[in-house]
């Protein structure tokens, strides 16, 4: 490759159009708009440490880091084993899939003020509903990936004197495991949108207290932080599931 | 089981169904009449079912719905257009394509909601925010769309248009157009289901008035039978809503 086509890959290009946007962004921050409502990169960084450092963001930042695996966890739990359930008998599937997926369907957003209600506004609410947020598309997944296995290789384990666990443990368990990933990534979607939104509607140490108060103080660097910080942990998340994802569905090609 | 078990009936599958949903609806009954479950938590079923009717009835969600199709349509509108305008010129040029559609594709699974605190900071509590918000949101599986539309469109048919003597016009007319519109139709109806479901939640989390701020208010003041009732009416809005979208686009796609 010579001097210009480096010059000309794609990923450069990428670079410097995302150097691009941070040089908008830091004129827009210094000399464009009121520093009430806006700050530059430049202040962002710099205040990185003090954003940290504000008593409370950082036990916040733990609190909603937890509330996000607790939720995930359950909802891979739940929905593996109701996606199961479901996925295994015609019958059941015929009559809850319509159900599971009006449910998934559904502007979970309305319900969470009744969410509030149930659990009250600590860590409780948030897992409860990231967990509604996220169980759906896994339990979703999981059922198309038990259907797809070929109803031949179950019979034959059966007649070759398969138990009930074995079955499962050497035929639908390796079946399943590329579409259970591709549901975890939809579910950790799910899950964080959950999460986040009920952090964002009410909060008493979590991240939502913080960003609340950083609007109210008007103190936008912090604020950009903090968002900033937590795109960044979705990013990693959502990056670690898809990296998992291709890995094991490679075993099919 | 696709196995030799003669698959069910409808008629059972439809029983069972109707029986699950008659036990959830006993179950809420026995647990606000008989069980003690506070009126707070969890309101009478049939109290529910008067208040939705009244709410049906006095028409008091006219006002709400008016704010949030009028912020629904403006931020579709918004995102719709500068989706399909720069999803087209991406997909124009296939470096373009490799530079861009990784960004955009990033951008899409990071949870932007996280911006509402940003955007009421911005454009404060009013529609403004909500519309900036759907607009972000449902901008990228537009533009995500338009520019696998425009850019899977086999090279031998714009080769062949090329050689018989198409001009720019014409060969975005007539080839590039209809060969993309399908994918970039399923983009916008995605577009718009994002929209509406953003709208509704920065509604909910922070505004004035439309849908979802009247829940978090019959909320805050006390009124769970009326709060669940309007629950429910805003889930059907957002499914008739959803569905007439689906139905424009089957539509569309055929003639």
């Amino acid at each position: 490759m010579s001097a210009a086509d480096i010059w000309r890959s794609p990923m450069l290009a990428r670079l410097r159009l995302i150097v691009v946007v941070f040089i908008i962004w830091e004129i827009a921050g210094r000399w464009l708009v009121d520093p009430l409502f806006f700050a530059p990169a430049s202040r962002v960084a710099e205040d990185l440490p003090t954003m940290f450092g504000t008593a409370g963001v950082p036990g916040a930042i733990a609190i909603t880091l937890t509330e996000l695996v607790a939720a995930f966890a359950l909802a891979v739990a739940a929905g593996l084993s109701i996606g199961r359930a479901v996925g295994l008998n015609d019958f059941a599937r015929r009559a809850f899939m319509p159900i599971i997926l009006f449910l998934y369907g559904m502007p979970q957003v309305t319900i969470l003020p009744i969410f509030v209600l149930l659990f009250g506004i600590g860590p409780a609410c948030k897992i409860a509903f990231g967990f509604t947020h996220g169980v759906f598309p896994i339990i979703v997944t999981v059922v198309a990936g038990v259907q797809n296995i070929k109803p031949i290789l179950r019979t034959s384990a059966r007649a070759m004197g398969a138990s009930g666990w074995q079955e499962l443990r050497y035929v639908v368990f390796p079946h399943l495991v590329p579409s259970l990933f591709t549901g975890m990534r939809l579910g950790m979607t799910g899950v964080l949108i959950g999460v986040l939104l009920a952090e964002l509607y009410v909060s008493t140490a979590g991240i939502g207290l913080f960003t609340t108060q950083f609007a109210q103080n008007f103190q936008p660097s912090l604020l950009l932080g903090l968002i900033a910080t937590l795109a960044t942990i979705a990013i990693v998340l959502n990056e670690a599931m898809r990296r998992l994802e291709t890995h094991f569905s490679r075993w099919r090609d | 089981m696709n196995g030799p078990r003669k698959p069910a009936g409808r008629a059972a599958i439809l029983a069972t169904q109707a029986a699950f949903i008659a036990i959830v609806l006993m179950v809420w009954y026995l647990a606000t009449t008989r069980w003690g479950v506070s009126r707070i938590l969890l309101p009478n079923p049939i109290a529910v079912w008067h208040a939705l009717v009244s709410v049906l009835w006095t028409g008091e969600y006219l006002p709400d719905l008016r704010v949030t199709l009028f912020e629904l349509a403006i931020a579709f509108a918004i995102s719709a257009t500068s989706g399909v305008v720069i999803g087209y010129f991406v997909s124009r040029s296939s470096y373009r394509v490799r530079v861009f559609e990784p960004l955009f594709a990033a951008m899409y699974a990071v949870p932007l909601i996280l911006l509402i605190p940003l955007y009421v900071l911005w454009f404060g509590l009013g529609p403004a925010s909500k519309i900036a918000l759907g607009a972000t949101i449902s901008f990228f599986p537009v533009v995500l769309n338009t520019v696998t539309g425009f850019s899977h469109v086999d090279r031998a048919l714009v080769t062949a248009a090329r050689s018989m003597g198409a001009s720019d016009y014409h060969l975005f007319r007539f080839v590039l157009l209809p060969a993309a519109f399908p994918v970039i139709l399923a983009g916008m109806r995605l577009g718009f289901t994002v929209a509406l479901l953003s709208i509704i939640g920065s509604e909910v989390l922070a505004s004035l008035a439309g849908l979802g701020h009247h829940i978090v208010e019959l909320s805050e003041n006390m009124e769970p039978a009326r709060m669940f009732a309007y629950v429910g009416f805003v889930v059907a809005i957002a499914a008739l809503l959803n569905f007439a979208v689906s139905r424009l686009e089957a539509w569309v796609r055929r003639s």
